[in-house]
C-alpha cells in the first residue's frame, strides 16, 4: 500500500518535539520496512529549504540536545528513498527556487494532483 | 443491511482546544451507530481523549455547581463510543501513540485503550477500508 501524506506546516508540535512529527512519523514507518509510501507533499519552507534553520527555544538551562534541523545536509528521508514532493506554485510565492532546496525534491504544480492522488492508495492530509 | 466497514482514524487535536476533536468524534459515533469497525490512532495531543484522570468542574462564570455544570469529559465520550460499537456489532480499537503517551504524562487511560506506535497505525491502517487523518492545524 501507498500512501500520500500531506504536510502544510512545519514544526507543529511546538517545543516539545525536536522533529516535525509527520516527518518524523514517516521515518518511524518508512524503518520499519512498511511498504512502499510516498509521504509528503506541500512544500513548507522550513522543511524544505537548504537554508532553513530552527531556532533553538532555551529556558534558563532547559533546551532541547537535538533541536530539528532538517532538511541539513540532505533530506534524510528522501536518502531512504522516500518521495519527497513540493508544490511548485507555493516556491513560487515565496520567492525560492531550486538552488534554495535540498537536492532531491520533486516539483508538482496543482495540475498534477489528481495523477498523484491517483497513485496512491491513500491520502493522508495532515 | 450494507456492508459493515473498517474505519481507521487518525487524529491529533488536544481534547478541548480544537472543534475538529469534536467532528472526529461526532465521525466516530456515526461509524459505531452503523456497527463499522473503528480503529482509532491517537497521536500527539489526542493522546489525552481517553485520559482516565480528567475531572469535571464547576463553572463559576454561570453559577453553576460540578452536577449541574454536567461537564462533558472526552474520556467519557471515548469510553461512550466503545460500548455504542459493541452494541451495535462494532469495535472502537484506540490505540494512543506511546511515546506521545509518555512525553505528556497521561499514561492512565480509560479501559479498552492500548499503547502502541506508528507500526500498528500501519497495521491498522493496511486493514481497514479507508483512513481518515484529523490532524492539528
Amino acid at each position: 500500500m501507498k500512501a500520500l501524506n500531506i504536510i502544510e506546516s512545519a514544526y507543529r508540535a511546538t517545543i516539545e518535539e525536536q522533529d516535525d512529527t509527520i516527518v518524523w512519523l514517516t521515518h518511524a514507518l518508512k524503518g520499519g520496512r512498511r511498504q512502499s509510501r510516498s509521504p509528503i507533499a506541500r512544500q513548507r519552507r522550513q522543511l524544505c529549504c537548504a537554508s532553513a534553520e530552527r531556532g533553538r527555544a532555551r529556558f534558563r538551562r532547559l533546551a532541547p540536545d537535538a533541536p530539528a534541523a532538517y532538511p541539513r545536509p540532505h533530506c534524510p528521508l528522501i536518502a531512504k528513498g522516500v518521495a519527497v514532493y513540493v508544490l511548485a506554485q507555493d516556491l513560487a510565492q515565496r520567492g525560492l527556487d531550486a538552488g534554495d532546496l535540498v537536492p532531491g525534491l520533486e516539483r508538482v504544480t496543482r495540475e498534477r494532483f489528481p495523477g498523484l492522488f491517483a497513485a496512491h492508495d491513500q491520502i493522508w492530509h495532515w | 443491511m450494507a456492508e459493515r466497514k473498517t474505519l481507521t482514524f487518525a487524529l491529533m487535536d488536544t481534547p478541548y482546544e480544537s472543534a475538529r476533536t469534536t467532528t472526529a468524534l461526532r465521525l466516530i459515533d456515526i461509524a459505531t451507530r452503523r456497527g463499522y469497525a473503528v480503529n482509532v490512532f491517537a497521536y500527539e495531543g489526542a493522546v489525552m481523549l481517553p485520559f482516565s484522570r480528567q475531572q469535571p468542574h464547576r463553572n463559576a462564570v454561570r453559577g453553576r455547581n460540578v452536577e449541574e455544570e454536567n461537564h462533558l469529559l472526552t474520556k467519557d465520550v471515548v469510553a461512550a463510543l466503545m460500548e455504542m460499537a459493541a452494541r451495535n456489532g462494532g469495535k472502537l480499537d484506540w490505540v494512543n501513540c506511546g511515546l506521545c503517551v509518555d512525553e505528556r504524562g497521561v499514561g492512565e487511560a480509560i479501559e479498552g485503550v492500548r499503547r502502541g506506535s506508528p507500526a500498528d497505525l500501519w497495521k491498522l491502517v493496511e486493514a481497514s477500508d479507508n483512513t481518515l487523518v484529523i490532524g492539528t492545524r
